[in-house]
C-alpha cells in the first residue's frame, strides 16, 4: 500500500545551524558542528555536537514552567524557517483539533533531574518543588510544549524507540491521517546533552575520543549530538512542489538490547518494507543516509544490510560526523539533511572518514558530489532492535 | 476506527493474571490485596531474566499473560508499549550514580534505561521482527497507547498487542511521581473478528466531557498508576456487556469506546 505526505513545511535547530539556510550551507561546504567535549563539567573524553545558545535562552510567560535544555531545543527549532506560520496557516485551513503532534526523544529533559541530584538534601531527599517532573523529565514534556505554543488541540504522544524515535514519528504519523482522525501532523524529534547519555555511552565503550568517523577502517565509536527538528505532514494534493515521504518500514531485530543484528536482517527488514509501502526499487533509490553511527558493529550491519539489498551500487553516506549522533532527534535531522540534499541535488561526503573499512562492501561516499536526485532514503536504527526506513521523494 | 480484542492480560498487586482478575472484575469474587509477586516471566531466556529491569518484568509478564487465551502468537504480533514513566528504578540507579564522584554508569542499566527496553526484550523473546512503538503521553499514557495500537491494527490491517504498564518510583524520585503500586495491561486487539475475539470496540474522539468511572471494588492505591485508566475497560470485557467506556485523553478531548460482546 502507498502512503505518500506532503512536506509542506520544515524547521531545523541542530549543530550546524539553527534553520535550513544555516544547516544547507555547513552541508554543502563540508563544515562540521563538532567540538571536544565542553558540556558542563561532563569529564568525558569525547566530541560532542552543541547546540549553541541555549543557556541564555529561557523559556518564558505562558509556557515557563517546561524550561529546562530539551524544552528550549524544541523552542529553538520552531522559530525556524517560517515553521510557526505555516501551522497556523494550516490550523486555519484543518482547525486546531484535526492537527496531531508526534514528537521523538529519549532523554526529555532528565538533565534537570541528574543537576537535582547534586543539590540533595544530606538525608538524600529531593527538594520536591526543585524538579518539575511533568513539565522537564517525563517523555511527554516536549510534545506538550510543542502543541501548547502551537496552539493545537489534535491527537498528541511522544514516541521513544531510543535512536529510532523520530523517525518513528512519520509512521504513526501516516496512520494518524490514513486512519483520518487528523488533516495534519506535526512530527518532529527533540533530544538534548545531558550526563546520562555521555557518562551511559561511555560505559559501553562507544564513544570516540575523536570525531565519530562512520565507515573508516579505524572507526571507533560515536559522537553525541543534539538537535530539534519538526515537519508539518499533510495528504498529498496541492503541493506539487514539496518533497514528499513516499514510504516507511519498521521492524524489530528481535537479537539483543543493545547490539544490531551482526547480518544487519532487522535493518533490510524496515529498507525491504519501507521500498515495499513506496512501491519502489532499489535501483529507484539515488542516495542512502545511513545510520552511520560510527561504532564498528553498528556500520558494519548496516553496511552489509545494504549490500544484500541494493548491492554496491547506490550511494551511501553518514551525516553523523557533521551533526554528532543525535539520538532521539536523529531521526527527524536526518530527513532534514536527506530532503536539502534531494531538493539541491547533493550528495554528502562522510566527513572525517578518511579510509573506508575494506570489510564494508556498500558504495560509502567520502567526497561530497552534485549529481540528480530523484528519491532518498533515511535509515534509523535504535537499542532494543528498533528499526526504521524513511523514503523521500521529489514527486508524490 | 473499529478493532476486536483477542486477548487480555494483567499484571498487579492482587491482579495475577486475566483468570483471577476477570471475576474479580465481574464481583463474583472479592479483591484481596497481596504484595506484587514480581515473578520473573518464563518467556524471557535465563540470559535476558538475568539483566531485564522490574518495570521489563512488569510489562512482560502482562504480555505473556494475554497469549494464554489468545489464538495468536508472539511473533505474529506487532507491539504498542504505553508508559507514562518508563523505569524508575533506572533512573534513581543512574542519577545516584551521576551525582557521586565516580560518575560511572552501569552498561546494564545503561542499555536498560531506554523506553523501548521492555519492547526490546519481548521481541527478543518472542522472535516477533514486526514493528514496535513505545509511546508516553503522562497520565493518559493509557489512551494514547490504544490509539496508538487502534490505528496500527486499522491501517496496517495486522494485529497488534497494546501493553500499558508503570511502576512506583523509588525514592527520592518518589515525591515527583507519586505511583503507589505496579500495574500492567496488556490487550490483544485484531483488525478483524477472530475465533477468540471477546469484544468488537468502536474508538472515537468526543469533546472531554464525564469519563467513565474506576471500577468498584478494587484499592483506590492502583489509581495513582497510569496504567489503571484502562482498567474500566477491562471491566467491560469481563462483564461483555454493551457499554460506552469513556477516557480522558487531553484538556479538550475524551477516546469514547463503544463495546459490544463477541466477535
Amino acid at each position: 500500500m502507498m502512503t505518500t505526505l506532503a512536506i509542506t513545511a520544515i524547521a531545523t535547530a541542530n549543530p550546524l545551524g539553527r534553520g535550513l539556510p544555516a544547516t544547507w550551507d555547513a552541508l554543502r561546504k563540508d563544515r562540521h558542528g563538532l567540538r571536544p567535549n565542553d558540556f558542563e563539567d561532563a569529564a568525558v573524553n569525547t566530541w560532542i555536537g552543541r547546540a549553541e545558545g541555549l543557556e541564555a535562552e529561557p523559556i518564558t510567560g505562558k509556557l515557563a514552567d517546561f524550561d529546562c535544555r530539551n524544552n528550549r531545543l524544541a523552542l529553538a527549532g520552531l522559530r525556524q524557517d517560517g515553521f510557526e506560520p505555516a501551522v497556523a496557516a494550516a490550523r486555519l485551513r484543518y482547525g486546531p483539533a484535526r492537527i496531531g503532534v508526534l514528537i521523538g526523544t529519549t532523554t526529555s529533559g532528565i538533565l534537570e533531574t541528574e543537576l537535582a541530584y547534586r543539590r540533595r538534601s544530606p538525608s538524600g531527599e529531593l527538594l520536591p518543588l526543585t524538579v518539575r517532573y511533568r513539565e522537564t523529565q517525563n517523555l511527554f514534556s516536549v510534545s506538550q510544549l510543542v502543541r501548547r505554543h502551537l496552539g493545537l488541540t489534535g491527537p498528541v504522544a511522544s514516541i521513544s524507540t531510543a535512536c529510532s524515535s523520530s523517525a518513528k514519528v512519520f509512521a504513526s504519523a501516516s496512520r494518524w491521517l490514513a486512519a483520518g482522525f487528523c488533516d495534519a501532523v506535526v512530527v518532529g524529534g527533540v533530544d538534548s546533552l545531558c550526563f546520562m547519555t555521555l557518562y551511559g555511552f561511555a560505559s559501553l565503550g562507544l564513544l570516540s575520543a575523536t570525531p565519530c568517523r562512520p565507515c573508516d577502517a579505524d572507526r571507533n565509536g560515536l559522537s553525541i549530538g543534539e538537535a530539534a527538528g519538526f515537519m508539518l505532514l499533510e495528504r498529498p494534493g496541492g503541493h506539487d512542489d514539496a518533497v514528499h515521504l513516499l514510504g516507511y518500514g519498521e521492524s524489530s531485530d528481535a537479537h539483543h538490547m543493545s547490539t544490531p543484528h551482526p547480518e544487519g536482517l532487522g535493518a533490510a527488514l524496515a529498507m525491504e518494507r519501507a521500498l515495499a509501502r513506496a512501491e519502489m526499487k532499489p535501483i529507484d533509490i539515488d542516495y542512502i543516509n545511513l545510520h552511520g553511527t560510527g561504532t564498528p558493529a553498528n556500520d558494519l550491519a548496516e553496511d552489509r544490510a545494504i549490500w544484500r539489498l541494493f548491492g554496491g551500487r547506490t550511494p551511501c553516506s553518514s551525516t553523523k560526523g557533521r551533526t554528532g549522533h543525535t539520538l532521539g532527534a536523529a531521526g527527524i535531522t536526518e530527513a532534514v539533511l536527506a530532503i536539502l540534499c534531494l531538493r539541491h541535488d547533493f550528495i554528502p561526503g562522510t566527513l572525517h572518514t578518511e579510509r573506508v573499512d575494506p570489510q564494508l562492501q556498500s558504495c560509502v561516499m567520502l567526497q561530497s558530489e552534485s549529481r540528480p536526485l530523484r528519491a532518498v532514503i533515511s535509515n534509523s536504527f535504535g537499542f532494543g532492535g528498533n528499526n526504521c526506513c524513511l523514503v523521500f521523494g521529489k514527486r508524490p | 476506527m473499529q478493532i476486536f480484542v483477542t486477548g487480555v492480560g494483567i499484571a498487579g498487586p492482587g491482579l495475577d493474571g486475566w483468570a483471577n482478575t476477570h471475576p474479580i472484575l465481574t464481583g463474583q469474587s472479592a479483591y484481596r490485596m497481596t504484595p506484587f509477586s514480581r515473578s520473573i516471566p518464563d518467556i524471557l531466556s535465563a540470559a535476558e531474566r538475568r539483566r531485564s529491569s522490574q518495570a521489563v518484568r512488569l510489562a512482560i509478564l502482562a504480555a505473556q499473560d494475554a497469549l494464554k487465551a489468545g489464538d495468536l502468537r508472539g511473533e505474529e504480533l506487532a507491539t504498542v508499549f504505553a508508559s507514562s514513566d518508563g523505569d524508575g528504578v533506572i533512573t534513581q540507579d543512574i542519577c545516584e550514580s551521576l551525582a557521586g564522584s565516580a560518575r560511572e554508569v552501569s552498561p546494564t542499566s545503561f542499555h536498560n534505561s531506554v523506553y523501548n527496553a521492555p519492547a526490546g526484550y519481548w521481541s527478543i523473546a518472542t522472535h516477533s521482527q514486526l514493528a514496535s512503538t513505545s509511546v508516553c503521553a503522562y497520565d493518559v499514557s493509557f489512551a494514547a497507547g490504544l490509539i496508538e495500537a487502534a490505528s496500527y491494527a486499522t491501517v496496517e490491517r495486522q494485529p497488534v498487542m497494546l501493553i500499558a504498564s508503570d511502576l512506583p518510583f523509588p525514592p527520592p524520585l518518589h515525591v515527583i511521581r507519586p505511583v503507589e503500586e505496579s500495574l500492567a495491561i496488556a490487550l490483544l486487539i485484531s483488525p478483524t473478528a477472530r475465533k477468540a475475539s471477546l469484544m468488537r470496540w468502536e474508538i472515537q474522539f468526543k469533546p472531554h466531557g464525564a469519563i467513565t468511572a474506576f471500577p468498584t471494588g478494587l484499592p483506590e492505591s492502583l489509581r495513582s498508576n497510569p496504567a489503571a485508566r484502562g482498567l474500566p475497560l477491562l471491566a467491560a470485557l469481563a462483564n461483555r456487556t454493551d457499554e460506552t467506556v469513556s477516557l480522558e485523553y487531553s484538556d479538550e478531548t475524551d477516546l469514547v469506546v463503544l463495546c459490544e460482546p463477541g466477535a
